[in-house]
């Protein structure tokens, strides 16, 4: 793979990201045409088409730990990302490590060539 | 995708637990043995694991004007097979259920049979028969990723559904209404997830090349050569 597909296929990631954010004004609209507060959770808005399908629906069970507010609710989802992030930097720091001292020059590799394994 | 807690009706929400028990168990085994006859290959299913954990922590604004995040579990069934993600997806489940009031452990089993069931399997039967159609590996492992994902929110509207049958259009109508709101919203983040999936297979290839060639993500591309 190209260091140039590589890069497209990051500015994809990013638009697909950034283009809902500058291009969408408004929530979504329910059914009675009234606009929904903006990029709420979808799991959230699920919630909401239940209590329109089934008013009398009573949840029978609460969550064990709520967190005490979303700055915590953030906190917790931040670790969540931090730990995944965590693992995947090691694994590539990990391997461009390995892959250069396998090449036996100590640097870590400036191109995009596949790396040769070690000769025994 | 997440139902949340207490949003299932008992009966439902029994009848999903019942219904991932035995997949979550075929998951730990497969995962388990594979692990023992190859175990320099526990780095990388630790990072389809924490890819998993990543993207899912990610809430991501989609064009519909609402939020929802990827799932993350189709890299490690293109790598490991589907089976072995049901525990992972199991874990990630577990820890929003427990700590993050995200989802609930009376839905867990309706949501372990969306995410870490039919996501995985749909990404590794997509990949599957992409390969055999001879399309190249990117291509293939972007739909696998991308369709996964997508198979994940509508099992989550089909079991939001079936639950809530509209009083006049029924489990249809509501599907429809369900859908609406998660399949229609994920689109651009399914798009998403499959270019990141592309992009960390590409970098697997790139460092651990001789551990792929025995997973399905390098293996099933070469069989369908003639």
């Amino acid at each position: 793979m190209s260091r140039i597909k590589t890069g497209l296929m990051w500015a994809a990631v990013v638009a697909l990201t950034t283009v809902p954010l500058l291009w969408v004004g408004q929530g979504p609209l329910d059914e009675q045409g009234a606009a929904g507060e903006l990029f709420e959770g979808a799991d959230a808005r699920a919630q909401q088409a239940i209590s329109r399908i089934a008013p009398d629906y009573k949840p029978w069970f609460s969550p064990v730990l709520q967190p005490s507010s979303s700055e915590i609710a953030s906190l917790l989802f931040a670790l969540q990302a931090a730990l995944g992030a965590g693992v995947i930097g090691y694994w590539l720091g990990a391997s461009r490590t390995r892959a250069a001292a396998a090449r036996g020059d100590g640097e870590a590799p400036a191109t995009d060539t596949p790396a040769t394994p070690p000769q025994p | 995708m997440h139902i949340m807690e207490g949003f299932l009706p008992f009966k439902h929400a029994l009848a999903w637990t019942v219904a991932s028990a035995p997949f979550l168990a075929w998951g730990l085994a497969s995962a388990g043995r594979r692990l023992r006859e190859h175990p320099q290959e526990r780095m990388l299913l630790g990072v389809s694991a924490a890819f998993a954990f990543l993207l899912s922590a990610l809430k991501l604004p989609s064009v519909t004007g609402s939020c929802s995040h990827p799932t993350g579990v189709g890299l490690g069934a293109l790598l490991f097979g589907p089976a072995a993600m049901v525990p992972v997806g199991f874990v990630v489940l577990l820890f929003q259920a427990l700590l993050l009031a995200h989802g609930g452990l009376t839905t867990l089993g309706a949501n372990v049979f969306s995410m870490a069931i039919v996501g995985p399997f749909v990404a590794y039967g997509v990949f599957r028969l992409a390969c055999g159609l001879r399309l190249s590996r990117s291509p293939a492992v972007f739909l696998a990723a991308c369709l996964g994902d997508l198979a994940t929110y509508c099992t989550t509207s089909l079991q939001l559904a079936l639950a809530f049958p509209d009083p006049a259009g029924g489990v249809l109508l509501s599907f429809e209404k369900f859908a609406g709101i998660f399949a229609l919203t994920q689109l651009p983040l399914a798009a998403t997830e499959g270019l990141l999936t592309v992009l960390v297979v590409n970098a697997m290839a790139q460092f651990n090349a001789r551990e792929l060639q025995r997973m399905p993500v390098l293996a099933l591309p070469r069989r369908a050569l003639p």
